[in-house]
Parts: structure tokens; sequence; C-alpha cells
């Protein structure tokens, strides 16, 4: 199977990881993620401004490219770009009058009128693969590892772009599950990161690491998974300097889903791009002997 | 026209308060009632509170009087475990049959005296208390249960599992043949060839009360599900004297007596979202008295009630809720949006939006105003007696001011919560007055309406 793939800038820079990994794992389970050709800026944030219809303009801009490649349905990876995406596609979908606005304005193409659909790989490892199928390709159980999953906001709020039951998901936790590993209560694993604020405000975004580690290491979490390459920024920098703040700090390993399927598919660590992870994390992986 | 002489013989179905009350005034007035209950006693929810608002009066003391005239009363034939199955023909002469299920005792052998229940091995979760203790599988609801002689609960009773373990000739281990209760029953009571059985009456009005049950506490998925986090009914029975706990408020987890409660209001209710748009209208005051309960019982201890309105709009409800106040409640005029496990505690975290803070609480028991719903079965029954409902499940009456109780079939009516939520005083008007429509059906003893027939040409 080959379904047509949306990367955005974060994946091709900071988190090559992310994606590496996400495209090995899905070889493995026979689905070819086919790059968008010559796809632009998601648009990063979904604007709420009143009247912003421009802002929107990348991302359906995207959308037209995937329809007129002949593709129905693109997948994504990183959180921001599924959110942004998805709520334009609503916005040409539903609502009438700025669909005729945003497609009078792009009269160099054919309207669009929200035919394509915005999936998250979640979304395509639980719908379209299944957990049992899953769980069949894993050859190197990571039995026994507590893992906290953390999901952030994006994937979750607001409720029309939610990949699951937005106050309580379990997406993560079945990835977890397939793996052989143990999912442990996680009462953060919805909580904001403080997302964007770390451009402005780094000392609130700290304190929200702060809590969210603390709460996943309460709960005997020895491992936080993580699916947005922003939360994963955020968690990252911010553990590196709460050692500073709080000398009794501890930070936490954070990988992403899809390098914690990787390990699990027994595939070469190569895919994992480990050196692209914090010093924690490369540091427990060693101590667990999954850097091989 | 010719007069047909109606049945002179009302129905209420469901024997809550509302019921209750319909079928005493009924009687009183020289009328005879069937009424039917679901479950194998009387009492209703209301039996379950600690006390009532505004005026703190034991249900316990001013409630079990009315039941057991109930059981007593001339004009009263009770039916409990029974439920209507179906109905025919129309006012003044409907035809009922009445679903009259197995109890297994016989009880016009059983004195009541309580020998099977003491013994019985087979266990499951309380209905009286919310599921905060278990009983037996051979029961009477509560102490004051009218009837006060049990019934087997099937679905738990181990000679039952036997008896079908041996007929599905599966092979394994046999369970336990049990049958503690027949041996102890000093009167033969126990008879386990009792079938269920169809009752066929005629009755003239049908009076239905089958009042409400609450939202699942797993519908709100931002609120864990958590032993020391619990519904209003479940902390009402840990508040009664009467209760599990004999009046001291220990929380269910590890017995210990907790230090701070926080209390939400609108769990569910005003809530689109969870489908439930309308006011439940009793939490504001339960959760009131609930508050000032606790703290008579643990004068030291500390409550919070989160709310978005407080609505106290029933006579001397005001002057309750100020009198809350002035003994120690916190009201945060706010939503809660997460309450979880940690450790010991139970964290709380929400808004104060008078103060524009946010606000974290670490308690030792979060109690929930869970949405009021029509109680389970309602759809069903209410499709079987062709009444028509709003889309919330409550009956819907003919006019919304001139006819709340009149239903869309002439000669049923409704009262209590089957209509709508609603708080005791309410119930109990309504079911006298489903009652005052009764009588005055009966005593006019003719159709009102002129059956005709439209012809368009």
């Amino acid at each position: 199977m080959e379904l047509s793939y949306y990367p955005g800038c974060t994946v091709k820079t900071r988190a090559r990881n992310f994606e590496e990994s996400a495209i090995a794992v899905m070889q493995t389970l026979g689905v070819t993620l086919a790059e968008l050709p010559r796809w632009n800026c998601c648009g990063t944030v979904y604007s709420l401004a009143d009247d912003d219809l421009i802002h929107h303009v990348a991302g359906v801009r995207n959308l037209m490219q995937v329809r007129n490649q002949g593709h129905s349905k693109i997948v994504t990876l990183c959180a921001f770009c599924y959110n942004t995406l998805h709520r334009a596609n609503l916005v040409m979908k539903d609502q009438s009058d700025n669909r005729f606005g945003i497609n009078s304005f792009m009269d160099e193409e054919k309207p669009y009128n929200g035919e394509v659909s915005v999936a998250h790989l979640l979304q395509v490892l639980r719908d379209d693969i299944g957990w049992e199928k899953i769980a069949a390709r894993v050859t190197r159980p990571v039995n026994g590892i507590k893992i906290a999953v953390y999901y952030g906001c994006t994937l979750l709020r607001p409720q029309s772009a939610a990949v699951d039951n937005p106050e309580n998901p379990v997406v993560l936790q079945n990835v977890v599950k397939a793996c052989g590993a143990t999912p442990v209560d996680f009462p953060f694993a919805t909580e904001c990161c403080g997302s964007f604020q770390v451009v402005s405000n780094r000392e609130f975004v700290n304190e929200r690491a702060y809590e969210i580690t603390n709460s996943a290491r309460k709960n005997g979490a020895e491992l936080m998974l993580v699916s947005c390459p922003l939360c994963e920024f955020n968690l990252r920098q911010a553990q590196g300097k709460l050692k500073d703040k709080y000398p009794d700090f501890q930070a936490m390993p954070l990988l992403y889903f899809t390098q914690l399927m990787a390990l699990a598919f027994g595939l070469s660590a190569g895919v994992n791009r480990f050196d692209l992870n914090s010093p924690e994390t490369q540091v427990w992986l060693s101590q667990k002997q999954l850097m091989v | 026209m010719e007069k047909s002489a109606f049945t002179q013989k009302a129905l209420v179905i469901g024997g809550g308060i509302a019921g209750i009350q319909a079928a005493l005034d009924i009687a009183d007035t020289g009328y005879r009632v069937l009424l039917v209950e679901r479950t194998p006693s009387i009492g209703g929810h209301m039996l379950q509170y600690a006390e009532v608002f505004p005026t703190l009066d034991c249900p316990q003391c001013i409630m079990t009087p009315k039941m057991v005239e109930v059981s007593q009363h001339p004009n009263i034939t009770l039916l409990t475990y029974a439920e209507v199955k179906s109905i025919h023909g129309s006012t003044g002469h409907f035809r009922v049959e009445i679903l009259q299920k197995s109890r297994k005792v016989d009880h016009t052998k059983c004195t009541g005296c309580g020998a099977c229940w003491q013994k019985c091995p087979g266990r499951t979760a309380s209905e009286y208390n919310a599921g905060v203790t278990e009983r037996t599988a051979i029961y009477i609801p509560f102490p004051q249960a009218v009837p006060a002689k049990p019934v087997i609960d099937l679905q738990h009773c181990r000679y039952i599992h036997y008896r079908e373990f041996i007929e599905s000739k599966q092979d394994g281990k046999k369970p336990p043949e049990c049958r503690i209760c027949e041996r102890v029953c000093p009167v033969g009571a126990i008879d386990w060839d009792q079938t269920d059985t169809i009752i066929t009456e005629e009755v003239a009005a049908i009076v239905v009360a089958t009042g409400f049950d609450l939202m699942e506490i797993g519908n709100i998925t931002e609120y864990a599900i958590d032993p020391d986090v619990v519904n209003g009914i479940q902390f009402e029975r840990l508040l009664s004297p009467g209760g599990p706990t004999a009046g001291v408020v220990k929380r269910p987890s590890d017995g210990k007596i907790p230090q701070e409660v926080v209390f939400i209001s609108c769990c569910g209710s005003r809530d689109p979202e969870h489908g439930v748009p309308y006011c439940s209208r009793v939490c504001c005051m339960y959760l009131a008295k609930q508050a000032v309960l606790y703290k008579h019982a643990v004068p030291d201890g500390q409550v919070y009630i989160f709310y978005i309105d407080i609505r106290s709009t029933g006579k001397g409800y005001e002057q309750f809720i100020q009198r809350g106040i002035g003994e120690g409640t916190i009201y945060l005029r706010g939503k809660v949006s997460r309450v979880y496990r940690e450790g010991e505690k139970i964290k709380v975290v929400g808004a104060d939006t008078l103060s524009g803070q946010r606000v974290e609480i670490a308690a030792d028991m979060v109690v929930l105003a869970m949405a009021v719903l029509p109680a389970q079965g309602n759809g069903t029954l209410f499709s079987r007696l062709g009444i028509a409902t709003d889309t919330h499940g409550f009956v819907q009456g003919n006019h919304h001011k001139f006819a709340p109780l009149e239903t869309s079939v002439p000669g049923i009516f409704v009262a209590g919560m089957a209509q709508g939520p609603k708080d005791i005083p309410d119930a109990v008007a309504q079911g006298s007055a489903a009652a005052g429509k009764v009588l005055a059906l009966m005593a006019r003893n003719e159709p009102s309406l002129q059956p005709s027939v439209g012809i368009l040409s």
C-alpha cells in the first residue's frame, strides 16, 4: 500500500529521527509513505482570528496538491501539521462562504471542496493496519518497560480535529501495548506542554515540563513516549534547564512512538537516528542495551 | 352515545415517593389501586438519602410510615418485583399484563426472619447502597423494605449457577451446589420451582412514576474512575446514619475519614457535549446539604463546591444555601477540567472565575453531581404504553403549562422524575395532582371525548 505523506518543516530538520523511524516502520508494515511532491508550509498554527482566511491558504494549497496527484488521503507525522491541515480542510468542507473566498483567491486552481481526508499516522496504525498486525511484527518485545504516553494538545483539540477521545485517549497506549511494553497511568497525558509559548515565555514552558515530567515519574514511568515534535523540543530543552533550578529533578528519556516501534520490530538502529534524541535518552537506551 | 362504566381501579407504576403519594391519595378516596414496582421493595431513591433538604428530615423516618401504609391499605394491591409488559384498551378500560418475576421464595410462608440472607454466600453490589457495599444473592434491599421478605437474585445465586452448569453438560470443575438458604429456612419457603407469572388486570387510569437514574461517572472522561470519586447517591449512603459506615464518613479506598472533600456541580448536566443540555435541578441543593452534613460529621473538615450558578429556587432553599456558607462551605464559581489520583490524594484542577485564578485542590474525596437521566428501562415502558417523550426520554406532557401531567394517551398520567428532574416536594405535589386527575376520571365514569372519525371529501 502506498500513502501520500506530508512531512512538514520540523520532521525534515530537528525531528529526522521521527521521520526516518516512521518511514522504516511503515515499510515493515507494508506501507510506503510517498512524500507529497512540491509540498509547502502547512501554515504552522491554525489561525483563530475572525477574518484571517489568508492563513488557511498554505494548508489548502497542500490539500489541492494531494488531490491533483490523484490521492484521496494525506498522512502527517507532525501533530501541528495534522491539526492545521485538518482544520483548514474542515473550513473548505463545512464553511461555504469561506470556501468561496479561498477558492476565489486561488483562482489559478480548480476549486477545492474538502475532498481529501487528513489523517495522522496514529490513525493509520489504528484504523488501516490494526494492533494485531502490528503486534505480529514485534520481534524484540520491549517487555517490562513502563511508559508514560504524552499526547500534547494538537492531536486532540479541538474535538473536531481529535484523533481519539479528547479527554481520555488510548491510541498511544495501544501502540505501547502492541510493542509489548506497559503504559502507566498518567494524568498529564493530554496536558499542554506550553507549545509555542517557548518563543516568548520559556520559563512558563519549563514549569509545565517540570509538572509533566514529575507526574510521569511519580506514576512509575521510566520513559515518555511523544507524538509531537514541539512537545519533544519543549520537554527536552526544559529538562536540561530544570536541573539547575530544581537540584533533585530527574530528566526523563523521550522517544517518538515510531522509534519505540522500530525498536520492537528489531529494525537496525540507523533508522532511529538516536543521535538526535536527548542525552538522557541516549544514556537510558545504552543502559537498556537498546542502542543496537 | 351509550355510557360505558369505567373500571373503578387505577394502576400506579413505580413505588418511589411520587408513586406512593399517588397510590395513597387515590386509595384514601375509596378507589382501588394496583401499585407495581420493578425492584423487590417500594421506597425508591428517596430512601437512599441521608437527610433531605432544606429541613434535614430523615427520609427513613418520614417515608417508612407511608410505605407501611401502602402495604396495609385495604384499597391497595402491591406488586413488587413486577413489571408492566403490555397494555390494551383505552381510558376507563385499560387491560394490562404484569409480569410477576419469580422470587424463588414463597411469600405466603416466609416470615422475613432473615436466616437466609444472613447465611447466603452469593455476593454482588448493593443497589440500595449504590455499589458502596455488597449484598447477598437472596436479599431484602434494605432493613425497612416493604415487603420485608426476600427475593433470590438469579444472576448471583450459586445454586442457579450450579444448575446452569449441570444443564449445560460442560466439562470442568463443578461449582458448589450451595442451597444454604433452603437448609436454614425454618418454614420451607424457598421454592426453586417458582416461575414468572403473568397477572392480567383491568384499570381505568394509569399513573407513570418511574423515576430517574444518574449518568455513569465514566461518561465524564476527564474525571478519574476511582473508588474515592463518587456520585451524589453514593455520598448520601456514606453520610447516612443507617448507611454502610453508620454515618461515619469514610472514604471507600482505605476507610480513612476524608479531611477535604470537593463537590462538583453539573457533571454532565447543562453540558450539551454530554447530551444533557438541561439542568438536573436537585444538585445545587443536595450538594449544599451534603456539605452541611459532612461538616456536622467532620467539624474540622473542609468542603469546596465548584458551581456554574447556585440554583436555590424552592421554598426555604436560598436560606439553606446561606446556612451552608455560614457553616464554612467554600463556593468556587468555575468548572473542573480534571480529576486524577496522585498517591493518597485526588487532585482536582479547576478555575475560580470570580478571582480569575487556576485552582488545584488535593482532596481526599470528590463527589460528582452526575446528571439526572430517565430511569433505565423507561424508554421500553413508555413505548409499551404508547406515551410520548421529549428528546431526553422524559415523559412529555400534553401542554407545557396547562396539562403537564396528561400524557399523549388519555387516561395515562405522569408524576415525579419520570416527567423531568425535580425535587421531593415537587414530586409529591405531582403524585397528588396525578391522583386528582385519576380520581376525577373515575368519578366522571364516562369518556370525556366523543369518539369520532374524520372524513375527507
